[in-house]
């Protein structure tokens, strides 16, 4: 096997529970590695952190000539999160309003206390239990419930939004050689669907605002200020998904790496202080997103590689972060890591933009188990994983008490 | 001898964020020997970036800024006082009390203050201010809370223009005047002093370019001032907000390399001596240092900036332990910000090195953007309004003397990025306000060829 197929390697199913020594041999054979199918790879902290940074790599798919993009793929209508400047600054900018600083500066901090209770009364519901599932008892619920409350969506529609963001988040991932068309079309219909159910939701709020962001988007008494309806629909959609499929896989991660580490999961039993610590070694060590893709708008060179303009360059970030030539000791989980800029929220102009939020979820999730972990243990290691490649994380985690 | 300090006697004189990163960074990096810290002022080390924005608004204390300490540094505070001189071959720092200080290794991080009006009886006028230090701020924000009816700020550089946005923001009238053709101009080139002209203008400031003070009115208070141009501005509150004077005064007899542009040191922030010969147990560190830098044809650098105060002092202290051979060079690229009138400015590298200007990305009509200058075909700056994420890639440009003006591709350049303009940077001295960067050229001996003969 040559250095031209890690990425079908590395998106294998059979590499999931382990991606990382194909991340390893991915750096040793870098920084910058051209895969059969016309696309590249990069796998090195710092090549990562200049193309993420690098204002001529975009983030919009529409941009790619190779690998030839699917007949039926998307191409109009995308979330911020897959634009360039100026448009995703505008959009980032009007959907960051009522989340964030420096209009909404206090709205995910003051949602802490409803976090931890939330937190608390799924963990209350375990007790007595002899097993549990982290994914489907704690891992899920919790950042579903916190985003539906924030975004204004009902909690018992899950099972409507659930399988629309099963088929968008299908339909992006990173699967080179599989045909992606029928995924692509399946993912453009469960977009149109969920976009015109949100669009409902916020209609209903239009002049009876419930305290949510979608009451916010609707009411904006500004009309510079207004997403339009079919801007409204993608944003919605994004921060929905991206609000809990992310952080589920943080949560379980969490739990699996402080049960394969027990000297360091008994530390953060007695010291419960170094939580905020260990959750960014977590997204450094076992972080929800692995994959992403740029696409260079003219020739770039990097690292002494020119990638012709169109041509998709994928960045393992997962690797990155574990890059030895910027982490010392970079296969250990050490929550006392110092100067740990890894790319666990990414970087450069699309750092999450949720990051607080999971931040929060992930210290208040772990620090509601620890009570419980010390005599728990994992019934099946490496657990199941879910299909996506991109978004890496157990489909279940099963432990017990 | 060996150049290995770990215990003996350090002495730091400046009590502010270079001196107390150094105390820190020594106790870090092993230093169990004695450590003394001395600062003329009486409060301990204190961040004095939020004086003019936070503190002057009314919405932080002036005396609620303290800088956090990374680790307890186990020196002894000699606060309130001034050191008056140094024995360079007694090896001891002299005090204002009249004691002395013996060292084994000295580092100078006395800093600048506020360069004063010129004139000492309208300086003393009630209402007549500068800021620099805590106790500045105080008195000035209790004077704006006060409610005068409009402030007068003499000089349009960072401080001045940042006093002038809290004013408007309080609500305020407030006039500035500036001897150069726009604020900030002395900073940033034209292009970008003329999108600082237009936002101070746009929040209704009084600018006023090309003109200076002449003479502050009042008896014993404060009521106005008149301009080079004949006109005269009423105000009730003056803020001098001319630049920085560098602490050398004290070291006139040292027999260092000091001088109103600062202390020559070399990369390592070992001082030189009027002779240019490096010392072996001084070092100096943040703004009143003047270093080498490679990105600038390794000439002498002066830096008013928070970040090369605390970069600067970790490699002295570094330094200040290790023998020669695992000394390390201060070679950070020079970085600064300011918020005013809503906008985030901010810098990285030396913008007055440059003779050209590109916008590389964003447009000046859309109030963000990045400024990209070079310098005979080489990047040598960037200035970022509103668009701080895009700085990395820059500072990357920067430190590798990557071609100007930057290649094409950004999806929001335009194509007016292709056509340089000139950079536009007038020379220093006809400017109200003091430069916060300055390229003091070559040789650290140069005061010898300025001293003129005393009797």
């Amino acid at each position: 096997m040559t250095a031209e197929t890690l990425l079908e390697r590395i998106t294998d199913y059979a590499s999931r529970p382990d991606p990382y020594p194909l991340y390893a041999e991915l750096r040793e054979a870098g920084p910058v590695v051209r895969q059969t199918d016309g696309s590249y790879l990069v796998g090195t902290y710092h090549e990562i952190v200049g193309l993420l940074h690098d204002p001529r790599l975009s983030a919009d798919p529409r941009n790619r000539t190779t690998p030839a993009p699917a007949a039926s793929e998307e191409t109009q209508h995308l979330p911020f999160l897959r634009l360039d400047d100026p448009e995703h600054h505008r959009l980032r900018t009007l959907a960051m309003r009522p989340f964030g600083p420096p209009h909404s500066p206090g709205r995910v901090d003051a949602m802490r206390g409803e976090i931890t209770r939330f937190t608390g009364e799924l963990v209350d519901g375990l007790r007595g239990r002899d097993h549990v599932d982290i994914v489907d008892d704690l891992a899920y619920p919790l950042p579903v419930t916190v985003i539906c409350r924030l975004l204004g969506v009902p909690r018992e529609d899950e099972p409507r939004f659930r399988e629309w963001t099963d088929l968008l988040v299908a339909s992006a991932d990173i699967s080179p050689g599989e045909d992606t068309a029928a995924r692509a079309e399946a993912g453009r219909e469960a977009r149109m669907q969920m976009g015109a159910y949100l669009l409902g939701l916020a209609e209903q709020r239009r002049g009876r605002p419930t305290g949510d962001m979608l009451s916010d988007f609707v009411n904006e008494p500004d009309p510079q200020l207004r997403l339009t309806g079919e801007e409204l629909a993608m944003t919605a959609i994004l921060l929905l998904i991206a609000g809990h499929e992310t952080t589920v896989n943080l949560i379980t991660n969490g739990v699996l790496t402080l049960l394969r580490h027990p000297d360091k999961l008994e530390r953060l039993r007695r010291e419960p202080e170094l939580l905020p610590e260990t959750v960014e070694e977590l997204l450094r060590y076992e972080p929800p997103v692995h994959l992403r893709e740029r696409i260079p708008l003219a020739d770039v060179e990097i690292a002494g590689t020119v990638i012709p303009k169109g041509t998709s360059v994928i960045l393992a970030l997962a690797s990155g972060s574990r890059d030895p030539l910027r982490f010392q000791d970079p296969e250990r989980f050490d929550p006392a890591r110092k100067d740990n800029e890894h790319f666990g929220f990414g970087s450069g102009i699309h750092l999450c933009y949720g990051a607080p939020l999971a931040r929060i979820e992930a210290q208040a999730a772990l620090g509601a188990l620890l009570p419980g972990l010390g005599t728990a243990t994992l019934l099946q290691d490496p657990p199941p994983y879910r299909r996506n490649a991109m978004l890496r994380g157990p489909r279940h985690l099963l432990v017990g008490f | 001898m060996s150049g290995d300090l770990k215990e003996g006697r350090i002495v730091v004189v400046g009590a502010s964020l270079a001196g107390l990163r150094a105390a820190e960074a020594l106790r870090e990096k092993g230093f169990t020997g004695s450590l003394t810290v001395v600062g003329d002022e009486p409060h301990p080390p204190y961040d004095r970036p939020p004086l003019s924005k936070h503190v002057l608004l009314g919405n932080a204390s002036a005396y609620s800024t303290g800088l956090p300490m990374r680790r307890d540094p186990e020196a002894e505070w000699r606060l309130g006082v001034r050191a008056t001189g140094l024995d360079p071959v007694g090896k001891r720092v002299l005090l204002g009390d009249g004691s002395s200080l013996p060292f084994d290794r000295l580092l100078i991080a006395t800093g600048t203050r506020a360069r004063p009006w010129p004139v000492p009886e309208e300086a003393a006028l009630d209402g007549v201010f500068t800021l620099r230090t805590s106790d500045d701020a105080a008195r000035l924000a209790e004077r704006l809370s006060a409610g005068p009816r409009r402030v007068l700020v003499i000089g349009a550089g960072f401080t001045g223009s940042e006093i002038a946005s809290v004013c408007r923001e309080r609500g305020l009238e407030v006039t500035v005047t500036e001897r150069g053709p726009a604020p900030l101009v002395g900073a940033l080139g034209g292009t970008l002093s003329k999108l600082a002209a237009a936002m101070q203008r746009a929040h209704g400031v009084d600018l006023r370019c090309g003109v200076t003070v002449t003479s502050l009115r009042g008896n014993g208070r404060f009521t106005g001032a008149d301009l080079s141009d004949g006109t005269r501005v009423d105000a009730d509150v003056c803020v001098v907000a001319m630049g920085a004077v560098r602490n050398v005064e004290w070291l006139a007899d040292s027999g260092l390399a000091a001088d109103p542009r600062g202390i020559a040191c070399d990369a390592g922030c070992r001082a030189f001596d009027m002779y240019g010969i490096v010392t072996d147990d001084v070092f100096v560190a943040g703004d009143v240092s003047r270093f080498p830098h490679p990105l600038y044809e390794y000439q002498l650098l002066s830096l008013e900036h928070w970040r090369n105060a605390v970069d600067q002092a970790e490699v002295a202290a570094h330094n200040m332990i290790s023998p020669g051979p695992l000394r390390r060079p201060h070679l950070s690229v020079p970085t600064f910000w300011s918020s005013q009138f809503g906008y985030n400015i901010k810098s990285v590298g030396v913008p007055t090195f440059s003779d050209e200007v590109v916008i590389a990305q964003g447009s000046l009509e859309a109030r963000r953007l990045v400024m990209v200058y070079g310098y005979r075909g080489r990047v040598t700056a960037a200035v970022t309004v509103n668009m701080a994420k895009s700085l990395d890639y820059y500072e990357r440009l920067i430190e590798s003397a990557a071609p100007f003006p930057p290649p094409p591709g950004a999806a929001d350049r335009r194509a007016a990025a292709e056509v340089p303009l000139p950079s536009d940077v007038p020379d220093p001295s006809r400017l109200s306000h003091g430069p916060t960067v300055a390229l003091t050229g070559y040789l650290p001996d140069r005061r010898l060829v300025l001293a003129k003969p005393t009797g």
